[in-house]
């Protein structure tokens, strides 16, 4: 017998409504880039700013936002913590909504979305670009989070065949699951090695990029299932899963604390510590996400924060902004193409990925209230 | 080297100086400047004076009129120096001409066609003026024979064909909307033969001559463009070598007859000037030979494009022409000058803040109603 | 698995990985083609007539920029996707010298650098951007691209540029006047621009050939007279005869980030002309060196894939026993 089940709410809220306006008015602007105007007429891209937050926010941050089901593979299958279990179905859910969305976001990015196909033809691949493996590698764990998924669709229909064969192979699925999200979220900062000289010395650790880029992944990771289990317990009336919660906070706070010192450590082996103070705006930008970073630590540090369900989701979600802005401040706010070259989001361009966002939302909304996705507390 | 510098390898010029009346100076400087606007080097002008010098045999020509207004004949009659446009039609035998034949009548018109046959394959057709197709070409007949079927009948054993003026060459101001005649040019009425279009309104004789000067001196028509014209005349846009391009470049212009722009000698773009999509070298060699910027625009009328095809007399005097050609003007971007430069819009910052505000908002309000659900917290650990 | 295990589990596993990526030799950089053809764009006998703009524009068939009715010349700002050769100016102060580092100004020749190993050419996923092996010229193909604009952020002078505003928009940039329908150097011709410059500021030829001559105005006297050659370098359609400025003792794309096959000099120091702060490393090599330490014959993601399933599967295994699920 499942110990999962729909909520059976509602799905026509008022929240519900005002993000399907939201999204209204992003699809408006998604008209207007594929039929319309192009790129050009929705957003502020040029020819030094070639990424703006479509590929920042929609891909690399988006996906990083989706490694929650990534995080809990680890930690259950791994760690062998199987307690947490009960997290696995929602997170795996969101972690697919993400990835699906920033395929998504991927493909409004694309320049020529009509030839997107190209990449998966192997006579066209390129051993040496980073950005093959970030594209082949989302796809493939695209799939995996669907088949990971499955289980969820085939207990509604009552699909008990099927299931037992996917239950059969599901271990290597899982792994996957671990693997392939280790490979490309690495290799999303990768990118910003062959961005070279662009990327702010502060931020351009070179052959360190992978490194950091994978332990803030698992870090947001982690905190996007502290996120996303709080708000569905308070906005749905869900129980609480405070315990379980509580346990993810201790791990939290080593990665963080490894974060930090690696990233500390790479600066002294490659002498820009002292850029640190002397870098003008970029410094103040630097100090202001290691802060984001080190507050948690502190307030992870105490039993009283991590067993307090309200403060750790807050300790969680400046974690997830320390995330993000490592990833913003690195491919955009201090990043520098040339002398005279300037982007700030258009408005229709924030639209779009707010549009983007508001429908993940809507998705998840819609799908744990109509299908087996969150634990029934009643039977632990 | 003779004594006046002029390399002439000891060719004896005496007896064109006497044909002629001028001296061998003159005349080796005249072919010197033809073969210079040419495109050629001074052996060609060498060449050429040779070949005036000593014509083997003078290639008849057979010149013919349709609708026209006479006005290429009237220009090439209007050379400078009446002994140099003696001396081109003194280098080839005229054969039939309506205008300058001294004869008339059927009697001209038995000689044209005596001396079609004697020199089949040999002579030179001059088509001035447009050809009527429309009802079988009956707008236009010469001694009772409509002009299509006369210029079909020269042009079936011409060496070489010239459409002398805009009306031969693509119909003229007759063919202008809505074109009641069926009026054509030579070329389209030709279709299976090569005909060497010289358009102009009038046409600067000088391109007429020089073409002419080359062929006598080599035996065939000088390299082309797509639309059959010289290319040595008409291979630049006369926007490319007007002498008030600087003003066009630094956006002065002129916007009416008498302004202040237009008594200070501006580009006259806004004024309809079809100099940016019509070739020809009028502003190099201006007309009349008189110096001075005696040509259209050199004397305050925008060009209106009368060689080129689709210009003249079908776009409307004083509405703008299309810029075929793109050189930058005088100024320059700075190094840190670049394209598509955008700040930051309200609304984006807007948007930016409510984003990021809105997930502020959703966090503490959050954590604030969350409870623990049955018992602590704990995860069984401390500090 | 306890605690214990695990960290021993992911030390052996990153040991392994290290070792692994230590065998893996770094990439160095690429070295010039066998038969480098570039330019040498020397700033100081540039005198921004822009022949080469407009020639440009017409061999390459492109439209003119920020052109409209009021305005009707080509007036490019910087490279775009109309633009793959424009002419920009530094100014100090009243601008007065030629030249000069203060008070004065300098042109400098925006176009794709053709670098020896290219940003470009390595970013790309779907190997769009190719550097050919005999002449090192770096050119597009954009029938395998699909828009990610990796080589836009790649190319240390953001050179590739992508038309926004066309849905169906590509990616343009100079392939030294030789791709499909141009050809120009395959026909025996040199580029426009070099053709073009009246001056001989844009020399065409062997990348080998111009990386002498600029090494031998270094050594020019300032003052002294020298007759500079037009066209191609080897074999030049005239010479001029000019003062010998005051040189900057730096050759441009001699050794920065590889080098370029397009190479710069002039007498004013180059990040004020724009260039980037380049170190003689490339980031293509740094790139490359730790993706095929990664990713090597995909050996490594076997190994993990191997010890992850069995991880996995045995724990599984063990819930199913212990009757957890």
């Amino acid at each position: 017998m499942s110990t999962y089940k729909p909520t059976g709410q509602r799905v026509i809220t008022l929240s519900f409504l005002f993000l399907a306006i939201i999204f209204l008015i992003g699809a408006y602007f998604g008209v207007q880039r594929f039929f319309v105007g192009g790129m050009g007429a929705v957003s502020n891209l040029n020819g030094g700013f070639s990424w703006g937050i479509w590929v920042v926010y929609d891909v690399v941050i988006g996906t990083a936002l989706a490694c929650g089901g990534y995080a809990l593979a680890m930690t259950i299958y791994i760690m062998n913590r199987g307690r947490y279990h009960p997290l696995m179905r929602p997170a795996i859910l969101t972690s697919l909504l993400g990835y699906a969305l920033g395929g998504f976001g991927a493909f409004f990015d694309m320049g020529k979305f009509w030839q997107f196909y190209e990449i998966f033809l192997p006579w066209n691949w390129n051993f040496n670009s980073v950005m093959l493996e970030v594209g082949l590698c989302v796809a493939t764990y695209i799939i995996i989070l669907i088949i990971e998924f499955s289980p969820v669709f085939l207990e509604r229909i009552g699909a008990k065949g099927l299931l037992k064969i996917l239950n059969k192979v599901l271990f290597v699925v899982i792994a996957l699951g671990i693997l392939l999200p280790t490979m490309h979220q690495s290799s999303l900062g990768s990118l910003l090695i062959g961005m070279g000289h662009k990327v702010d010395p502060l931020w351009q650790t070179w052959h360190f990029q992978p490194l950091l880029a994978i332990i803030s992944a698992l870090i947001m990771g982690f905190s996007i299932v502290v996120f996303e289990t709080s708000l569905t317990s308070v906005g749905l009336k869900q129980p609480s899963e405070a315990p379980l919660l509580a346990g993810i906070g201790r791990i939290i706070m080593w990665l963080l604390v490894g974060f930090v010192v690696i990233r500390l450590v790479i600066l002294a082996y490659q002498s820009k510590l002292g850029l640190i103070l002397t870098s003008g705006t970029s410094s103040l930008v630097f100090i202001i996400e290691m802060a984001l970073f080190i507050i948690p630590i502190i307030l992870l540090a105490m039993a009283k924060t991590r067993n307090s369900p309200g403060q750790l989701l807050i300790a969680a979600v400046c974690m997830l902004f320390a995330g993000a802005a490592y990833r913003f401040d690195a491919f955009l706010i201090t990043y520098n193409p040339g002398p005279g070259y300037t982007y700030f989001p258009s408005a229709p361009e924030i639209m779009i990925t707010l549009g983007i966002i508001a429908l993940e939302i809507m998705a998840f909304l819609f799908l744990i209230k109509k299908l087996p996705v969150l634990h029934d507390t009643k039977h632990a | 080297m003779s004594k006046d510098g002029i390399d002439d390898g000891g060719f004896d010029f005496s007896k064109i100086e006497k044909r002629l009346g001028v001296s061998r100076r003159v005349f080796l400087q005249y072919c010197l400047g033809v073969a210079a606007s040419l495109g050629l080097s001074n052996k060609a002008a060498m060449a050429m004076a040779k070949a005036v010098a000593e014509p083997k045999k003078r290639p008849p020509v057979i010149w013919l009129h349709g609708q026209e207004c006479t006005g290429p004949t009237e220009s090439l009659l209007r050379s400078e120096q009446p002994s140099l446009e003696h001396l081109i039609l003194d280098l080839i035998s005229l054969d039939y001409h309506q205008t300058l034949d001294s004869g008339a009548g059927h009697q001209v018109e038995n000689l044209k066609k005596k001396s079609m046959e004697e020199n089949k394959g040999k002579y030179l057709l001059v088509v001035e003026g447009a050809i009527p197709v429309k009802d079988n070409g009956i707008y236009c007949k010469i001694a009772g024979e409509t002009m299509l079927d006369l210029t079909k009948e020269a042009a079936e054993h011409a060496a070489a064909i010239v459409a002398f003026g805009s009306c031969a060459s693509w119909g003229g101001v007759q063919s202008a909307s809505p074109n009641p005649t069926g009026a054509t040019g030579a070329p389209q009425v030709l279709k299976d033969k090569t005909v060497l279009t010289i358009p102009g309104c009038p046409p600067n004789p000088a391109n007429f001559l020089g073409t002419i000067l080359y062929f006598v001196t080599y035996g065939k028509l000088p390299p082309i463009d797509d639309k059959a014209r010289p290319k040595w005349a008409y291979g630049r846009l006369i926007h490319e070598n007007c002498y008030r391009r600087p003003h066009f470049d630094a956006g002065r212009f002129a916007t009416d007859f008498g302004d202040e722009g237009h008594k200070k000698g501006w580009c006259l773009y806004k004024m309809g000037c079809k100099g940016p999509e019509t070739y020809n070298n009028c502003p190099s060699l201006e007309f009349n030979n008189v110096g001075g910027q005696v040509w259209p625009i050199g004397v305050g009328h925008p060009c209106f494009g009368c060689s080129e095809e689709g210009v003249g007399f079908t776009k409307p005097l004083f509405s703008l022409a299309d810029v075929k050609t793109h050189t930058p003007p005088n100024t320059f971007p700075d190094i840190a000058d670049r394209e598509g430069a955008s700040g930051i819009s309200t609304t984006a910052a807007a948007l930016t803040g409510a984003a990021a505000g809105a997930a502020v908002a959703a966090t503490v309000y959050v954590a604030s109603k969350i409870k623990a659900s049955d018992g602590d917290a704990s995860d069984g650990t401390e500090s | 698995m306890d605690r214990r295990d695990f960290f021993k589990t992911a030390i052996a596993g990153s040991a392994a990985t290290i070792c692994g990526a230590g065998a893996v030799q770094a990439r160095p950089n690429l070295e010039p083609a066998t038969e480098a053809i570039g330019m040498l764009y020397d700033s100081t006998l540039c005198v921004g007539c822009k022949a080469c703009v407009a020639k440009c524009k017409e061999v390459n068939d492109r439209p003119p920029s920020n052109a409209d009715l009021d305005n009707p010349w080509d007036n490019a700002l910087d490279l775009s996707s109309e633009t793959f050769n424009v002419i920009k100016v530094y100014k100090d102060g009243n601008g007065e010298t030629k030249d000069a580092i203060k008070d004065g100004f300098a042109f400098e020749k925006r176009s794709c650098m053709h670098c020896v190993d290219p940003g470009c050419v390595s970013a790309c996923p779907t190997t769009s951007m190719r550097r050919d092996n005999r002449t090192g010229i770096v050119t597009h193909h954009p029938d395998s691209c699909i828009g990610c604009r990796n080589c836009m952020v790649a190319c240390p002078y953001n050179v590739p540029q992508f038309e926004y505003n066309n849905v169906f928009g590509n990616i343009n940039k100079c392939e030294m006047c030789n791709q499909p329908g141009v050809e120009r150097i395959n026909n025996g011709q040199m580029t426009g621009c070099a053709e073009a410059c009246p001056t001989g500021a844009t020399l065409f030829g062997t990348r080998k050939a111009l990386l002498a001559e600029a090494k031998k105005r270094m050594e020019l006297k300032p003052g002294d007279y020298y007759e500079y050659p037009r066209g191609d370098v080897s074999k030049p359609d005239s010479v001029h005869e000019k003062e010998v400025p005051k040189y900057l003792n730096h050759i441009w794309g001699e050794k920065e980030a590889g080098g370029t096959n397009v190479m710069h000099i002039s007498s004013i120091p180059f990040d004020k002309l724009g260039m980037p702060p380049l170190a003689e490393r490339s980031a293509s090599s740094i790139s490359e060196t730790v993706q095929h330490s990664l990713y090597s014959y995909l050996a490594l993601p076997a190994i993990a894939l191997a010890g992850l399933s069995f991880m996995v599967k045995r724990n599984t295994d063990r819930d199913d026993e212990e009757g957890t699920s």
